[in-house]
């Protein structure tokens, strides 16, 4: 029984991504129709966001140790962010060890930016191109947006640290009553999952709740009959494009510390998470935020040494293998709507 | 010509003339010139352009004339080299028994891979053929690394049985792969003045090949079996309703286009004779569908265009560094230079692939039809001057 909760824990953070990866998917898919194969590079970018403001916050400059000499009888000097001039130490050292959950803030306004141009100058002349071209040029996007990442950030993995509280592992078993120490589970992990369910949470109550939100899902419905009406329903669709962006943005900056970023993480998990959408069935919201976490789990278990010890190699192929069966069972996903890209 | 109409005959003939004097215009700078570096025709790249024309052309079999983009296309390239090298490894060291069986192993996957994908259409096909390549290369990984040699990939080796021929040559070394006595990566070499042109067996071997199965793509596009193809590709609803049957064709196309990839993996295999995992990521899958986009799809010289272009660029841009550029636009004043090589910089050398992707992007936004589309654009604007002959000469795209 532990066991069994340990791999569901497992695999909740690796589903939190793929749902939050998914749900922008549908989101662009359900709204715009267009196939966006340069979100993974947007999860990507998102996760750079983090780089780039605890670089910035650690920006600092030379202060003179008072009293104390080095070797050559110079003046000793040491690093001092210059966050520390404006917050002071304690503070300043708080905000540097606290930036990955900052960057939050910092990574929705860009990503939302980066979004709505991507929309507006690109995306938007794709509306009436086939789907295969659709997919071609964000595929292309996607390739030139990896490389500009790699030529400022280099091509190596950028280690990006959870916040000092956050670090470490506690013993969930214990918690809910099982014996200390059969399951342990890191607390970023957790952090992660809670964040990404606040997020799937947000957009759907955005969806339902508010008035802009029912328009979109009236122009998801029926787009020209909503424009008929004299909504501009154009312009909410380009701003639920750079929502998407900002999810799938607030994914990888939020994952940075699971993994360290690098500039190809976007393509590993864009992969997965078209398969995770077709899963989920396309244009289904719920749907995929569903496959998302079930097929992190299933992959979680399915990694388990004594599942390996059966079917040798399955932890690597589970995930292709459900969409294969689901896809040839259930052509339209699990909670797939009707006449949505069947052809 | 073969059967081919005037048109398709010179096509074919211009590209035979192409490959056969290509180890001249791909080195056009002579020896030891600051150029020389620009020189495309040294044997492993040539023999590159050629190999991947063929996996190009047999993708534009299916892309081009059914419209079903299939993102797993590396898989059957994989597979191929994979049993190649076991043909080396089991019979013998000539590439004939070790391309066929490429080929046939590449068809059979391709028909339980087809069976499977092709009951869907569209971004669906695309995710199958995705998945499947995919779990390919994570089982060849992992799993299968008594077949396939997992990580370090699978190579020859002194106590390989080889029941034709010898395991070891005289000198303890192991054979390398030839046609009937003659050794793939032999090669001539013809010295005129400051210029050095080489010949190597391999690259003619694959050339060879490489026309064959131009002709025979030729061939399947100018066939009542693709024009049935295209009838797929404009329209499969009414294809439906006249009583046909779509699928026995796609999954004909499929088999042969993964048979092309299969071949381009035997010949892989047959001028450096290992395999590796990588050779089937889909990296390598989207790079075939680069080719052939950046070429133009559904031409019949498009992919072949495309696969010379981007194995150049590859090879070429990705070695020209800022030394060279800084040489290169020295008559620029000083601030102006720095200037010019910072911009130019971050899309040369290790920058390739930003090159390529922009070079794509602007494809497929403003050139559809690919290189074969700007050419027959320039063409039209030429002919439009001089007002006469309206029919363009080259290939049309199949849409």
């Amino acid at each position: 029984m532990d066991a069994i909760i340990l791999q569901i824990l497992n695999g909740l953070d690796k589903g939190s991504a793929y749902a939050l990866i998914a749900l922008g998917l549908t989101l662009i898919f359900g709204t715009l129709g267009v196939v966006n194969f340069a979100h993974g590079a947007l999860f990507m970018i998102g996760a750079f966001c983090a780089v780039t403001l605890s670089r910035i916050l650690s920006l600092s400059h030379e202060v003179e140790v008072p009293g104390e000499v080095d070797f050559l009888g110079n003046p000793q000097t040491r690093d001092v962010p210059y966050i520390y001039d404006i917050f002071g130490e304690s503070l300043g050292a708080g905000i540097i060890d606290w930036a990955v959950p900052l960057s939050i803030l910092f990574a929705i306004p860009v990503m939302i930016m980066i979004g709505v141009i991507m929309e507006r100058g690109l995306v938007k002349h794709f509306y009436k191109r086939p789907h295969a071209d659709q997919i071609l040029v964000t595929f292309g996007l996607a390739i030139v947006l990896q490389e500009v990442i790699k030529y400022y950030y280099g091509a190596n993995p950028i280690p990006t640290p959870a916040p000092s509280a956050f670090v470490g592992s506690f013993d969930f078993g214990a918690v809910i009553g099982f014996e200390p120490g059969t399951i342990i589970y890191p607390y970023w992990r957790l952090v992660y999952f809670a964040f990404a369910a606040v997020i799937i949470g947000a957009v759907f109550a955005f969806l339902q709740f508010t008035t802009f939100g029912m328009v979109v899902r009236a122009g998801m419905a029926d787009r020209e009959t909503v424009g008929l009406l004299g909504i501009n329903i154009d312009k909410r669709f380009t701003i639920m494009f750079g929502l998407a962006a900002a999810v799938a943005g607030l994914a990888g900056v939020m994952y940075t510390p699971i993994n360290s970023p690098n500039y190809h993480m976007g393509m590993d998990f864009l992969v997965l998470s078209f398969v995770v959408v077709v899963v989920g069935g396309m244009g289904s919201l719920p749907g995929a935020v569903l496959a998302g976490f079930l097929l992190g789990i299933l992959e979680s278990f399915a990694s388990m040494r004594e599942v390996i010890a059966i079917i040798p190699g399955i932890n690597q192929v589970i995930i292709y293998l459900v969409a294969i069966i689901i896809l040839l069972t259930r052509p339209r996903g699990l909670m797939g709507r009707k006449g949505v890209m069947e052809d | 010509m073969f059967g081919l109409d005037k048109k398709d005959g010179s096509l074919l003939l211009l590209v035979a003339v192409l490959v056969a004097f290509a180890p001249f215009f791909l080195n056009p700078f002579p020896e030891g010139s600051a150029m020389a570096q620009f020189n495309a025709g040294y044997p492993d790249l040539m023999q590159r352009f050629v190999i991947f024309g063929i996996f190009a052309i047999g993708f534009n079999i299916l892309f081009g004339l059914t419209g079903y983009l299939s993102f797993g296309h590396a898989a059957f390239l994989g597979v191929g080299s994979y049993a190649a090298v076991w043909m080396f490894k089991l019979l013998s060291m000539n590439v004939i028994p070790a391309i066929a069986l490429a080929v046939i192993t590449a068809g059979v996957f391709a028909v339980i891979i087809g069976y499977v994908s092709l009951r869907r259409s569209g971004i669906y096909f695309s995710i199958l053929t995705l998945a499947f390549a995919q779990m390919s290369f994570a089982l060849a990984y992992s799993v299968l690394t008594p077949i396939t040699g997992g990580e370090t990939g699978l190579q020859l080796a002194l106590d390989d049985p080889r029941i034709l021929g010898a395991a070891i040559t005289a000198e303890g070394n192991i054979p390398v792969p030839g046609f009937f006595g003659l050794e793939m990566r032999d090669s001539a070499e013809l010295v005129l003045g400051s210029w050095v042109f080489t010949f190597n067996v391999g690259y003619y071997f694959s050339g060879i090949i490489m026309l064959i199965a131009f002709y025979l793509s030729i061939r399947i596009f100018r066939s009542p079996f693709g024009m049935m193809l295209r009838a797929i590709k404009s329209n499969q609803q009414r294809l439906n309703y006249t009583g046909l049957n779509p699928r026995p064709y796609t999954l004909a196309a499929f088999v042969i286009s993964g048979m092309y990839a299969g071949l381009a993996g035997g010949l892989m295999a047959s001028m450096d004779p290992l395999a590796g995992a990588e050779r089937m990521f889909w990296t390598a899958s989207g790079e075939v569908v680069l080719m052939t986009i950046l070429g133009g799809v559904g031409t019949l010289i498009g992919p072949v265009l495309g696969a010379g272009m981007i194995k150049y660029m590859e090879n070429i841009i990705s070695k020209i560094n800022s030394d060279i550029l800084h040489s290169w636009f020295a008559f620029l004043p000083d601030g102006l230079e720095d200037l010019v090589v910072t911009l130019i910089y971050p899309f040369i050398g290790k920058g390739w692939h930003l090159t390529l992707g922009i070079v794509f992007m602007l494809v497929v936004i403003f050139l559809p039809g690919g290189l074969v589309q700007g050419g027959q654009k320039i063409a039209a604007l030429f002919r439009r001057k001089k007002e006469d002959e309206p029919k363009s000469a080259t290939t049309e795209p199949a849409e």
